[in-house]
């Protein structure tokens, strides 16, 4: 089985957990928040599956189902507060979400 | 077991108070005074059936395993100190029932259960026998005492809720520290990993960590007390809690500071005692000082008798750490006279202001006119508190002089001093809210006959303490020369430093 | 019979326990049967006792009853056990006595009080806690005597309490005689910490035998006793609270501020003579106090006004000349003089309520005047407690004891000439102030229509009083009448007789008749002031120096200013400037930077999600930087 290039696969890993983080930090729109923070969960898994295909350990690819476990509880609890938050504020705009500032 | 089920009972019987307040609040005031009353049962069973064959100083023992790795076990124990302190809590909390029965009507079940669950933390609290599930208790007591404050207290409650327990609580944690600290000593030096009390008694420490370890339950004592200066929280406390809550404070929670004073500071570690003694005394009466002038200076009646308290408390702290058996004696008279005093002046000043709905002195003049049954019961306790022989308060006052003069002479003088103070501040209550012209007041009754009947019970006990105390001087006798006998091993090791007599007990020739 | 002791001090208890918890619902009638019969029964209990331990004395002519152990901690064992000696009976009958013809007196003259059964419940705790105190065995229970009897003479002058001033009059009587006895309890401290006991024989057995005369520690604990009496008995420095206290209703003031409680010092005194004769500074101190305090308020009652003033001070000064004896070693002089006082002195004040109360409650002695034709039993009682009291020669028993104090002061080793002349001087005074009081209350012209006659329950103690006043010093005659010492021959054996000079005893005669001349020509000198107006009195009093005098011996030689300014102004200024307790704000000041530091941290709270992830972000690149790079 051809064994993927370590360094290709992190590099990759790190670029989209970038193009996520900064996804996050640069977008307003709350759902496109969680779509950038989808991808960086992705890129982590990424990452795994990659350590566990160097080292020929299963536990990459199990950790990788259980990110998308968790992606998934994510995604159906951020899709709930997203529902709330637009009928609270009648915009998906992060920034106006800010009542719990001191 | 009989000595888990006193807490137990009261656990439970504060569950169902609360339960009960679904059908009526009478049935959480019953099942209250119920719950109380099975306990003094158990308590005298408890006094009577082991007072005969006693193993040591213990009329009754428990020793369960509970945590066993760690070295923590549900040890309880029951002596003359602890049992006297014990029949105190009881007779206080049905006062404390009593006195709640008109003036708590919000929320009647849960107040129930709050002071039946701060009673059970007290009974603990002088029960147990291991540090750790001392300091459980000791931590128990606060949370219902919080909410005590919080929510049935006067104008500016959470202020004074939240004030008291961090004190209680920053001053616990200190404790824990030190607990620990104490547990990885002598688990070090002997190899046993353990919190019972009593295979801590006698670790051999070096003395700067003895000191340490001391302070550190020093602390947590001395806020409980209050010493000079951290009773900061206790006039706030004290004047924003409702009358029960009142009374548990001075009449019960101070006395755990006492009793851990003499109880674990002083048999853990006699020798950093000692050497901080003088320190101590010279605290205690500087207390006595600054309490009674302080005490003087209020206009908030409630406020005013937290100030006695400081300075009565310092008769304790200062009979503690004179290290004799006289003046422990003394210390020991004083708290139970005291919790009685103070716990009726508050009583009274609570039903005072349900009549005329003022605590403030500048509002009040010739109640004895209108009101002369109240008026001659606070004359009484305000006659103690000033220390009239023939009340308790005079006992436990002279008994700790007669022990400390011997010891420090210029420091009994300043306390004896304090008495005059003590009459200053007493005199003037009287004056004030009794005599004097009197003011328009709406119609006014005098004490009811369920009144009449909790504080005829307080005055036999103070005459009682002040006349025969000596049963009750018999009940401590044991513990308190367990005590002495503990300081005495060290004794040629250190002198005491800064005490010019010698610390035997006073009336060498 | 003796073995009824306890019944003494139980019974005026008892009196007060029934009246306290039943008095408000009981009739006057009964009140009074309560009050005057348990004080009565007391009595009659004591002269049984003091017959029995006359006709067939007890061993060592003492009685010993122990009631219960009081407390027993250690070897501190004080019990409640009371002691009969020749001294304490002689207390105890006067006590009584004058007590029940008090009550008896109070009976009627209270009878429209509001607080009748609230008086009766008073006095009978005082009787009680004044017989506790002198029949004590030991000095703790002696103690809460002589704490009840202040209590009660605080309640008592304070008894009508909706007038401010009577409630500041008894604060200031309870707190002033509390300083002294704080001197007092340090000295329990002190003889216990050294002597192991608090029994008063036993005290007295061991300092005579552990300490030598003039050791430091027999200094120190008379001269702490002598605190507590100082101030219960109201001497320098500490007098200045009996004259405040004479706001109480008049028999209180007879009988608590007369007759009793005030004379507590001198009894303590007394009875440990042993401590005091081991310390011979503190004794002469003893002395010159009451020599000092004889003639200060000797000259104050000079110029008061209100009729009560002037017994208050007069009982100051009275109580000087008992002091004074006690200084030279008289001590059954003292005793003496004690009781006579007692008799005089009680009946004086009674007969000043009758006038008061015939008067509608004027004090003011120029507003009276004449009164000896409306009141005239009252007037020849009053008279002669007056002559008693000026120690008129020969016919009262005033001057028996006073003499033989007198006599005393030259005699004694430890007296001198000084302290005589103090004394004369006293006596001059005493006669001039006593009658001035007569020529300005009942001769002259009536200024006020009376129609008052007293009653039997009123009549009766008067009459009493004033015979006792006359005969009393028949039990005490000095060798130039007769010479029949039979009182401190009775007293022997509780108190050591005096020790006269020899070579200063052969002038005794002289001496009285100086004494005797004295005392007349103050009376005489008060008749050309105040009834002839010969030499006018008011004229002196006008002059700059005359009317300064008058002020500051009104005034009461301005001790109460001198206290004021000393103590009470910066006691109320220390509690009200600190009053919100500046360690509070100690920790005010920690929760105040506590909410600074919260105050600058919540700024970084924006509320923004982008901001607090890029902190995260942030904070990730670092911490891994710091992993990787160090």
């Amino acid at each position: 089985m051809p064994v993927l290039p370590m360094e290709q696969g992190l590099l990759l890993a790190a670029l989209l957990f970038a193009l996520g983080l900064v996804g996050v930090l640069v977008r307003r729109n709350v759902i496109f928040i969680l779509m950038s923070i989808e991808i960086m969960l992705n890129a982590a898994g990424l990452a795994f599956v990659v350590a566990g295909s160097r080292w020929a350990q299963e536990d990459g690819q199990v950790m990788f189902v259980f990110i998308l476990a968790v992606a998934a509880a994510e995604v159906s609890v951020g899709l709930a507060l997203l529902l709330q938050l637009y009928r609270r504020l009648q915009t998906l705009d992060v920034d106006a979400a800010s009542k719990m500032r001191g | 077991m009989i000595l888990a089920w006193m807490i137990i009972v009261l656990l439970l019987g504060g569950a169902g108070a609360w339960a009960a307040n679904r059908f009526s609040a009478l049935w959480s005031r019953y099942i209250s005074l119920l719950a109380l009353a099975i306990d003094l049962v158990l308590v005298s069973v408890a006094a009577s059936r082991h007072g005969q064959t006693r193993i040591g100083q213990w009329l009754v023992e428990l020793n369960l395993n509970w945590i066993p790795p760690f070295g923590i076990s549900l040890h309880l124990g029951l002596d003359g100190l602890s049992l006297l302190l014990i029949l105190l809590t009881l007779f206080l909390g049905f006062i404390s029932v009593l006195c709640s029965w008109n003036e708590v009507q919000k929320r009647v079940g849960f107040f129930h259960f709050n002071l039946l669950w701060i009673l059970s933390g007290i009974i603990g609290v002088f029960l147990a026998l291991d540090l750790f599930l001392f300091y459980f208790f000791w931590e128990l007591m606060l949370v219902p005492m919080y909410f005590l404050i919080g929510i049935w207290g006067h104008e500016n409650r959470v202020y004074a809720a939240i004030k008291f327990f961090l004190f209680t609580q920053v001053s616990g944690l200190l404790m824990l520290v030190a607990i620990i600290g104490l547990y990885f000593v002598h688990g070090r030096t002997t190899g046993i990993y353990t919190f019972d009390y009593l295979q801590l008694l006698g670790t051999s420490i070096s003395p700067a960590v003895a000191m340490w370890l001391m302070l550190g339950f020093f602390i947590a004592f001395a806020v409980k007390l209050p010493a000079l200066p951290l009773h900061s929280w206790l006039p706030d406390a004290h004047t924003e809690a409702p009358t029960a809550g009142s009374v548990i404070l001075a009449g019960l929670l101070l006395k755990t500071g006492a009793y851990g004073l003499l109880r674990f500071v002083v048999p853990l570690f006699p020798e950093a005692a000692k050497a901080f003694a003088p320190a101590a005394m010279t605290i205690a009466v500087i207390g006595i000082l600054y309490g009674a002038v302080l005490a003087f200076a209020q206009t908030d009646l409630k406020r005013l008798v937290a100030y006695t308290s400081v300075s009565h408390m310092g008769f304790v702290l200062l009979g503690v750490f004179a290290l004799n058996e006289i003046a422990m004696q003394g210390a020991l008279i004083q708290i139970l006279a005291h919790g009685i005093s103070t716990g009726a002046l508050f009583v009274l000043v609570g039903a005072l202001d349900e009549r005329i709905h003022t605590r403030n002195l500048d509002n009040m003049g010739g109640l004895w006119a209108v009101v002369p049954r109240m008026g001659a019961v606070t004359m009484l306790f305000c006659l103690a508190s000033l220390g009239l022989p023939g009340l308790g308060n005079f006992v436990g006052e002279f008994l700790v002089l007669f022990g400390v003069y011997p010891i420090n002479i210029p420091l009994t003088v300043l306390a004896t001093v304090g008495i005059v103070f003590a009459t200053v501040y007493s005199l003037w209550i009287i004056q004030r809210a009794f005599h004097g012209p009197q003011r328009e007041y709406p119609r006014l009754h005098d004490l009811s006959p369920r009144e009449v009947g909790s504080m005829a019970l307080m005055i036999a006990t103070i005459i009682g303490l002040g006349l025969a105390p000596q049963p009750v001087l018999n009940t401590m006798r044991p513990s308190v020369e367990s005590i002495i006998q503990g300081l005495g091993v060290g004794n040629s090791k250190s002198a005491v430093a800064g005490s010019p007599g010698s610390l035997d007990q006073g009336g060498a020739h | 019979m003796l073995d009824w002791l306890w019944l003494i001090p139980a019974l005026p208890f008892a009196g007060y326990i029934v009246l306290a918890l039943a008095g408000a619902r009981l009739s006057r009638a009964i009140v009074a049967s309560v009050g005057v019969g348990s004080v009565g029964l007391s009595t009659a209990v004591a002269l049984v006792a003091g017959v029995s331990f006359i006709n067939s004395p007890p061993s060592n002519h003492v009685y010993s009853q122990t009631l219960w152990t009081w407390i027993s901690v250690g070897n501190f064992t004080p019990r409640v056990a009371f002691y009969l000696d020749p001294l304490s009976l002689v207390m105890t009958l006067v006590i009584t006595f004058v007590s029940f013809l008090i009550h008896l007196y109070s009976s009627e003259f209270m009878i429209d009080d509001a607080g009748y059964s609230r008086f009766f419940a008073y006095m009978n705790l005082f009787v009680g806690s004044m017989l506790t105190l002198v029949l004590a065995d030991n000095l703790l229970l002696l103690y809460l005597g002589w704490e009840g009897v202040g209590l009660c003479s605080y309640l008592l002058i304070g008894f009508w309490y909706q007038d401010p001033a009577n409630g500041r009059a008894a604060r200031k009587a309870f707190i002033v005689t509390r300083v002294g006895d704080t001197a007092f309890a340090i000295g329990l401290f002190l003889l216990f910490t050294h002597l192991g006991t608090l029994q008063i024989q036993e005290v007295m057995q061991r300092a005579a035998q552990h300490w030598t005369m003039n050791s430091p520690l027999a200094i120190a604990a008379a001269a702490l006793l002598l605190g507590g009496a100082v101030g219960k008995s109201a001497q320098l420095p500490l007098q200045t609270w009996l004259p405040d206290a004479m706001a109480g209703p008049t028999p209180v003031s007879a009988l608590i501020h007369a007759a009793t409680m005030v004379t507590a010092g001198v009894y303590l005194i007394a009875r440990a003579h042993v401590l005091f004769s081991l310390a011979p500074p503190v004794q002469s101190a003893v002395a010159v106090i009451g020599a000092a305090t004889l003639l200060i308020a000797g000259f104050s009652a000079l110029s008061q006004h209100d009729i009560k003033r002037v017994l208050a001070y007069s009982t100051i000064s009275q109580i000087g000349y008992m002091f004074l004896a006690l200084g030279v070693g008289a001590w059954s002089a003292a005793i003496f003089h004690l009781m006579t006082h007692a008799f005089f002195k009680a009946l004086l004040f009674l007969a000043a309520g009758v006038v008061i109360l015939a008067m509608h409650e004027e004090h003011d002695m120029y507003k009276m005047g004449g009164l000896r034709r409306r009141l005239p039993l009252t007037f020849w009682t009053f008279l002669i407690g007056a002559a008693s009291l000026s120690a008129l020669p020969l016919v009262t028993a005033g001057f028996y004891s006073k003499d033989l104090i007198l006599w005393s002061a030259w005699s004694s080793p430890s007296g001198s000439t000084w302290l005589w002349i103090a004394g004369l001087v006293g006596a001059l005074l005493t006669s001039l102030y006593t009658f001035r009081m007569v020529f300005l209350t009942f001769f002259g012209e009536a200024k006020y229509e009376v129609n008052y006659t007293p009653g039997n329950g009123i009549r009766l103690p008067l009459i009493v009083l004033a015979c006792l006043s006359l005969v009393g010093g028949i039990v005490e005659l000095p060798r130039t009448v007769g010479g029949q010492p039979w009182f401190s021959e009775f007293l022997g054996s509780a108190l050591p007789a005096l020790r006269y000079v020899e070579g200063r005893t052969h002038a005794e005669l002289v001496l009285q008749i100086v004494a005797a001349v004295v005392s007349l020509s103050g009376i005489y000198l008060a008749y050309l002031f105040f009834l002839r107006r010969r030499v006018s009195a008011d004229g002196a009093a006008r002059s700059m120096l005359g009317a300064a005098l008058d002020r500051f011996w009104f005034g009461g030689w301005g001790f109460d200013w001198l206290y004021n300014k000393l103590f009470v102004t910066p006691y109320i200024w220390l509690a009200r400037t600190n009053k919100d307790d500046f360690i509070d704000s100690i920790y005010d000041g920690i929760a105040k930077l506590n909410e600074v530091f919260y105050r600058a941290l919540s700024q970084t709270e924006t509320g923004k999600v982008r901001w607090y992830m890029t902190g995260i972000a942030l904070g990730a690149i670092v911490a891994v930087a710091i992993v990787v790079f160090l």
